[in-house]
């Protein structure tokens, strides 16, 4: 088995889309607001909290981080395939998608079901996703 | 010293709970099987009859995040308050807090780190169900002090399977020269083969049936020696992305010793992934 191939994009923001995602999945009111408003919602957390260190105050925020344009447009779309594509890590992908679209699906696993098909292109070695 | 009287490796699927208490139409068909497997299953447990529980586990990016990241962590605290926004909504898992065993936590600790492992701690730890669902299916009155060992098989760089092994060899040393008289059972949850946001996810079985196959053989027969030849970080990938978690099972192989078949075998072939629980008794045979 060889080792994940290079992701797609430059990769080096890859750690800043898992974080969109983790913030993002562990707020409620966030978790509606993405759904609702993907590209406002990309915009907004890259200008207000994507430098953000979290448990520190906004005077301590990082001043280097941003999205590439491949990552922003992923996030923007609601393009799950493309995060895969990126490594974005598929644990923080799956966890917050289900909580925005299982919702849409009236059978059992429908949701995860069609995120499995809508990856069938997908093959070993994966994207890498070490941070 | 302290005793181990019980070695409990197990996956921990988080669907149990709702599975396990849903009615009428809402029960899936495969739900009775599963709580009859999982009650006999929490019967080797309660037969070994334990004052404490040490309990490996793996945090899902709750409480441990990228900026932050430790590779094998303790849990040091007179209580934890367990599982998250998100596996309520996922899962519909209860809120609850677990006692601490903190004398026991500050032994491993220091103990742990004049071993050769830099172990990280924490003083104020939200578990999630990696170790809540053990309790869940092992121990649902909830009645037992625990000391949570949080293991990263989650975000790589991921150490080595054979220092997950190392580790359990270390607990197990630890438990036993613990200068108290209670009898301790340690208790460990991972995964076989598993895919989690792939395309070969939620599928009628594990995504490969033949891993899980050799890996409960494995397990249950002790082979360490064998499992350590075929298991590498890489070698993980092919199984499904998420069968790093298998790693926390060699632990458990670690703590219950080289060679030591399991007095207690049993799996459930489930939609998504295969459930296996694996009990030993240090002292031989039954309590």
């Amino acid at each position: 088995m060889p080792a994940p191939r290079l992701s797609e994009g430059a990769g080096m923001s890859k750690y800043l889309v898992n974080k969109f995602l983790f913030t993002v999945d562990r707020d409620p009111e966030l978790v509606e607001r993405y759904r609702e408003d993907p590209q406002g919602t990309v915009a907004w957390w890259e200008a207000e909290h994507a430098n953000r260190i979290l448990n520190c105050h906004t005077g301590e925020s990082s001043t280097w981080l941003a999205f590439d344009d491949t990552e922003r447009a992923a996030l923007a779309g609601h393009d799950y395939p493309a995060l895969f594509a990126l490594g974005a890590h598929p644990f923080l992908t799956l966890t917050l998608f289900i909580a925005m679209f299982e919702r849409d699906h009236d059978e059992p696993l429908g949701f995860q079901l069609e995120y499995a098909r809508r990856l069938a292109h997908e093959s070993l070695p994966y994207p890498d996703i070490a941070t | 010293m302290a005793e181990v009287v019980a070695v409990i490796a197990s996956t921990h699927h988080p669907f149990y709970y709702r599975a396990s208490t849903s009615t009428g139409a809402d029960r899936p068909p495969f739900a009775d099987e599963w709580v009859r497997k999982v009650e006999a299953f929490r019967e080797t447990l309660t037969k070994a009859n334990p004052d404490v529980l040490v309990m490996v586990g793996s945090d899902h990016f709750h409480q441990l995040w990228l900026d932050n990241m430790p590779q094998f962590l303790i849990g040091k605290a007179p209580f934890y308050d367990a599982n998250w926004y998100n596996e309520e909504r996922e899962f519909g898992l209860p809120r609850m807090t677990v006692r601490g065993q903190e004398d026991l936590s500050a032994y491993v600790l220091r103990e742990g780190l004049d071993a050769g492992f830099d172990l990280a701690f924490s003083n104020e730890l939200r578990i999630d169900h990696s170790i809540t669902c053990p309790i869940i299916t092992l121990r649902p009155q909830n009645d037992l002090p625990i000391v949570p060992v949080y293991t990263n098989i989650f975000a790589p760089p991921l150490p080595q399977p054979k220092r997950f092994v190392q580790l359990g060899q270390t607990i197990r040393e630890l438990v036993e020269s613990w200068p108290s008289q209670q009898r301790v059972a340690i208790i460990g949850t991972g995964h076989l083969s598993l895919e989690l946001g792939g395309p070969r996810q939620f599928g009628p079985h594990g995504p490969d049936p033949e891993f899980d196959r050799r890996a409960v053989e494995w397990i249950a027969t002790g082979d360490l020696d064998g499992c350590l030849r075929e298991v590498t970080l890489d070698s993980l990938h092919a199984p499904g992305n998420a069968t790093h978690g298998f790693m926390d099972f060699m632990l458990m192989m670690g703590v219950a010793g080289e060679g030591r078949k399991a007095d207690y075998v049993d799996t459930y072939d489930l939609f998504h992934t295969m459930e296996a629980y694996f009990t030993w008794y240090p002292n031989g045979g039954a309590p």
